[in-house]
């Protein structure tokens, strides 16, 4: 199955025309069509999983576990389809909200680079060349954070890298323990060898490893601090790309490493995840609410939301799961969305301090009910997509009897709103103050609004689509919970 | 720097540079050596002309950008994916042929050595980037 190369070979073929072929047309045109492109193939991609079942590449045409294998299960496409309409989304926002001091064309090679880095880690079936893809997407990441210019910027860009680069260190540490104890990288076969071994317990050391560092990229409880530090200052499409897709990476490689093969000692892992998880939820939530500036609200708000994810699963049912994979595609939808409107919002009055603005609702009715949608859908409200994430995790907790922890969800969605309120009282509904002296008030084009009304849209379908978009999240979870099939596929039971 | 004996030095060592990481290139794949280390040594060169004069020299003399040996060595690395698809089974799986030479038993290249030249030329770009980023004093405000 070549075609499993392509979500990796299409950004980089944009990227190298990008470097060849410098004019600022062109990469108007590659960033939007190109970004297109993948998620086409993602979607074809996933259709093809639906026929065809898990899809695999041996890359160099060496047999697993040798070489390094592509796979692609639900869980794998799902994220795909997500993850590119964000980059087309993200790829159409930047072309009205870039900032002059960031050309276009090195803004898009960034862009496709870290498409490319994450596309990897999604599809990769070794724990090296996760590693590698994890590398990609942090250089990217760091030069898109730093591409401004500005002195705070490189403040921010420096605390990202120090901590995301600590928490590399540590996962190239376990990736080590790993191959060490086991002989192979390749994850179906690290799967064999862990499920049927009596002494598996001895792969905590490593395991721990791979949760500080995994927790680091996803920003869970105590290991979060370099988002909150990095992430208000670049340019708001670099924001936003990132708040959409880069923690939720973490968050994937947190699934798939602690459903295939980290599943032995399960009371530990799930205590601790639980744990974390819950913490995670309520220093984001309650962070969130004490700021008011929005990009530092929603910050926190991601934070606050990556420990639904983790509680999913800890709790370790195929619901649970499936609420944890629905609420990631559900929150990379919302949060790109919350993030798309307060940069329009701040381009209508020029500032994210939302001391300073108000009347956005008398003035723009069109952005109020366009931010409405995904904050709503955040919040959890029927019938957006949120809802029936939050459902489906609240549902799993009780049957499954870990009380605390859906108690602590049940009230973070009280922040969460709290927090969604604040803003549309604070922007949209409050009087505009009199006391700011820069009252700007750009006017918005039609084009401006395309990226969040593709969000919004988008969230509403999931919301409408909920039992296709369920179906999908179920199967999922059952291919993560059994995952014989993973095995089978990518070892073709060519093993001894 | 204003060695004379550093500029003049300069004009044969890149040279000699030049043909060394060409050899150190050609060795590579089943010997030390290859595209990443030989294409260090040709960025060197470029930088040793950098070094003994000033980099704003080298950046104006320079006929092709640092960008253009990039893209061209990571165009090469794309294209050398591609034959594994048609020719055998999967991206990126080698394919080789013997160009006989007389009196050897002949040269084998294949699509590894492609790679290998595309990430020379990559490497190239990337170190004098380096140094023209390193060079100049870049405000932050």
């Amino acid at each position: 199955m070549n075609i499993v190369a392509l979500p990796l070979l299409i950004p980089f073929a944009l990227a190298i025309s990008l470097l060849l072929f410098r004019s600022p047309t062109i990469g108007r045109w590659v960033g939007p069509l190109g970004s297109f492109a993948i998620f086409i193939v993602s979607l074809y991609l996933f259709s093809n999983l639906q026929t065809n079942g898990i899809l695999t590449l041996n890359m160099g045409g060496w047999d697993a576990p040798f070489g390094i294998v592509l796979v692609i299960d639900y869980l794998s496409a799902l994220m795909l389809v997500v993850s590119s309409l964000i980059l087309v989304v993200v790829s159409l926002f930047a072309l009205r909200f870039l900032t002059d001091d960031i050309p276009l064309n090195r803004f898009y090679f960034f862009f496709f680079t870290l498409a490319m880095g994450m596309n990897g880690a999604f599809i990769t079936g070794d724990v090296f060349n996760l590693y590698v893809w994890f590398e990609v997407m942090l250089i990217s990441s760091f030069v898109l954070i730093t591409m401004g210019k500005k002195k705070e910027q490189l403040e921010g860009g420096i605390k990202y890298l120090a901590l995301n680069l600590i928490g590399s260190f540590l996962f190239l540490a376990g990736l080590g323990l790993l191959y060490g104890k086991t002989g192979t990288l390749n994850m179906a076969h690290l799967a064999e060898i862990l499920r049927n071994d009596n002494q598996a317990v001895l792969m905590n050391t490593s395991g721990i490893l791979f949760f500080v560092a995994f927790g680091i990229k996803a920003a869970i409880f105590p290991l979060y601090f370099w988002l909150p530090a990095s992430y208000h200052t670049p340019n708001i499409t670099i924001t936003t790309l990132f708040a959409g897709l880069l923690t939720k990476v973490g968050v994937y490689t947190f699934i798939r490493f602690f459903t295939l093969f980290f599943v032995q000692d399960q009371p530990f892992w799930h205590n601790l995840l639980l744990i974390t998880a819950g913490f995670t939820m309520v220093i984001g939530g309650m962070a969130a609410a004490s700021y008011y500036e929005t990009r530092r609200i929603l910050s926190y708000h991601i934070i606050s939301q990556i420990g639904y994810m983790i509680m999913g699963l800890g709790i370790f049912t195929p619901l649970a799961i499936a609420g944890a994979v629905f609420f990631t595609l559900h929150n990379m939808i919302a949060k790109t969305g919350a993030f798309v409107a307060s940069g329009m919002i701040a381009k209508i009055k020029g500032t994210y301090q939302l001391k300073e603005i108000g009347g956005l609702y008398k003035d723009n009715p069109l952005l109020a009910v366009l931010f409405i949608i995904p904050a709503f859908a955040l919040a959890g409200i029927p019938p957006l997509s949120g809802f029936f994430a939050k459902f489906m995790l609240i549902k799993a907790g009780f049957e499954n009897g870990n009380y605390i922890i859906t108690a602590v969800a049940l009230l973070t969605g009280i922040l969460t709103l709290y927090s969604m309120i604040k803003i549309w009282n604070e922007a949209f509904l409050k009087k505009q103050p009199d006391n700011q002296a820069g009252k700007v008030d750009v006017k918005l084009a039609w084009p401006d609004y395309l990226p969040l009304t593709i969000l919004a849209t988008a969230s509403v379908l999931m919301g409408i689509f909920a039992a296709s978009v369920f179906s999908y999240t179920m199967e999922a979870a059952n291919q993560l919970i059994e995952p014989s099939h993973y095995i089978n596929s990518v070892l073709k039971n060519k093993m001894p | 720097m204003n060695s004379i004996i550093l500029q003049i030095a300069s004009k044969y060592v890149r040279w000699l540079l030049v043909i060394f990481s060409v050899i150190i290139l050609l060795r590579g794949h089943n010997a030390p050596g290859g595209g990443f280390i030989g294409g260090l040594l040709a960025g060197l060169s470029l930088a040793y002309k950098g070094f003994a004069f000033t980099p704003e020299l080298l950046k104006t003399e320079m006929k092709v950008k640092p960008e253009s040996f990039m893209g061209l060595g990571l165009m090469l690395i794309f294209i050398s994916v591609w034959p594994g698809v048609f020719i055998k089974s999967a991206f990126m799986e080698g394919i080789w042929f013997t160009i006989p030479f007389p009196f050897t038993e002949g040269y084998k290249f294949g699509t590894p050595f492609l790679f290998d030249i595309g990430v020379f030329f990559t490497v190239i770009g990337v170190t004098v980037l380096f140094l023209f980023s390193l060079s100049n004093n870049k405000s932050w405000k």
